[in-house]
């Protein structure tokens, strides 16, 4: 038998959030972001979070409503820069911002899942990035050497999952969903549709179950356009 | 006459050869795709998880679910494939990417570049630029030759954040097309109606003219 990892709704999902823990959240910009347990997060009222995420939601949607609601202590991302209110956070010193490479943000957060405590990149050799971390050479070029990241839980985003925790992304919200459900100590997905086990096919899965400890079917997607671009016939 | 932006993306274009894979940056950089010669494929690559990207959508097309790394409404094209981040940044890393082009602020004449940060005032973060000028083998710089400001963007040293040192290999600009050497910025081509004079005029960091330079064909 499939193990059940199905949960009712996000407030069952998210049972074990505290105040000052350290949470990933999936999604790049608006695109395959956690909405419904971001939701309940801001419903439960946690405070001083840490959020690892690509980018810090815009204003009133995605991370932006954590933002909003005073609940972040500090946000370690690659690029922020679609949000005031974070600006204003950031600049007025509310708000701790860690930023960091994307790539080195998509590999910490591998290398927590994988096992590996830390790894040397050549991202960042040379800039404020590298500052007090150590350096090493390999083949002639100088990496830095970089930490897996540590989170009590992982928010993901799938657009199909099975009971089993088996996921399916669809088109470029998978982004950085996969290495976050890898990294989580717990990993929450919610799917916008969830099927019983063995009803999806497993050379179509793209994250195995066995990373992911509580799924659910999401009430409501909004799927919010950030930058909506179209060309003429 | 000075290029304007599509004029820069034309020029860069030349720059793409059958079988490439591309990446290119926002700003200038996308326009590049509105430019790839007849006769070539090539296939870009959007570092938010993506290769085989399209065109924007046809109004009323446009999926959530599929965004390029500017985060705005895109399409893929036959053959396209989607994937995670990790693996996305495993083939910039790993140097499967042929070409990059890239924005910046400023970039030295020994190929140091800064894009990302202007300390007080703008502060938006790096986003994959770190990653790709860090590994990359061919990266291209896209911009305007002066800041709004009239001053040089071309320098000795830069006096921004950097991005990434010693990493570009080459400059487009809305005046010159310039390569990366030891001794400084080489000017290979001026654009059309453009003087060298007026080129060493805007540029700060160290310019090598060797022989006659030639215009650009567009």
């Amino acid at each position: 038998m499939a193990l059940n990892k199905q949960v009712a709704n996000a407030e069952e999902a998210i049972k074990g959030i505290e105040s000052g823990m350290t949470i990933m959240f999936g999604g790049f910009g608006l695109c395959g972001i956690p909405e419904n347990s971001i939701a309940a997060v801001r419903k439960n009222g946690a405070k001083n979070l840490t959020c690892i995420s690509n980018n810090a939601g815009v204003d009133g949607f995605g991370l932006g409503v954590l933002l909003e609601s005073r609940q972040v202590k500090k946000m370690i991302s690659s690029y922020v820069g679609e949000n005031e209110e974070f600006e204003r956070q950031m600049l007025s010193g509310e708000l701790n911002v860690e930023l960091i490479p994307q790539g080195t943000l998509a590999e910490r957060c591998r290398a927590a899942g994988a096992g590996i405590p830390a790894f040397f990149t050549p991202a960042g050799y040379g800039t404020e990035v590298a500052e007090g971390k150590e350096v090493r050479w390999f083949d002639g070029k100088p990496h830095i050497l970089e930490h897996a990241f540590d989170a009590s839980f992982a928010f993901v985003k799938a657009w199909k999952g099975d009971t089993a925790g088996n996921l399916i992304f669809k088109a470029t919200a998978r982004n950085f969903n996969h290495a976050m459900a890898m990294a989580g100590k717990i990993t929450v997905a919610e799917v916008e549709v969830l099927v019983p086990a063995g009803e999806l096919d497993p050379m179509e899965i793209h994250t195995p179950g066995i990373f992911i400890q509580r799924i659910y079917q999401g009430d409501h997607f909004e799927k919010r356009i950030e930058q909506r671009t179209v060309r003429t016939k | 006459m000075a290029l304007d932006k599509n004029g820069i993306a034309q020029r860069i274009a030349q720059e793409l050869k059958h079988g490439y894979y591309v990446n290119l940056g926002i700003g200038i950089p996308t326009l590049v795709a509105n430019y790839i010669p007849n006769g070539i494929d090539v296939e870009f690559q959007s570092e938010n998880g993506m290769l085989g990207m399209g065109p924007f959508p046809i109004e009323g097309e446009e999926d959530a679910d599929l965004i390029n790394a500017g985060k705005q409404t895109i399409t893929a094209m036959p053959g396209a494939v989607y994937f995670d981040s990790s693996t996305s940044f495993a083939m910039i890393r790993g140097q499967h990417v042929d070409l990059t082009v890239l924005g910046a602020m400023e970039v030295s004449d020994q190929g140091d570049i800064a894009n990302w940060k202007i300390p007080g005032y703008m502060v938006k973060g790096m986003g994959g630029a770190m990653d790709l000028v860090a590994s990359a083998k061919n990266i291209i710089v896209a911009m305007m030759h002066t800041n709004k400001k009239g001053e040089s963007k071309l320098l000795r040293q830069c006096t921004l954040p950097l991005t990434g040192t010693k990493c570009v290999t080459k400059v487009v600009t809305n005046l010159a097309v310039l390569e990366i050497t030891e001794k400084g910025f080489k000017l290979l081509e001026r654009a059309p109606g453009v003087s060298v004079e007026e080129i060493q005029a805007a540029t700060e960091g160290r310019l090598i003219i060797e022989g006659e330079i030639p215009e650009m064909s567009l």
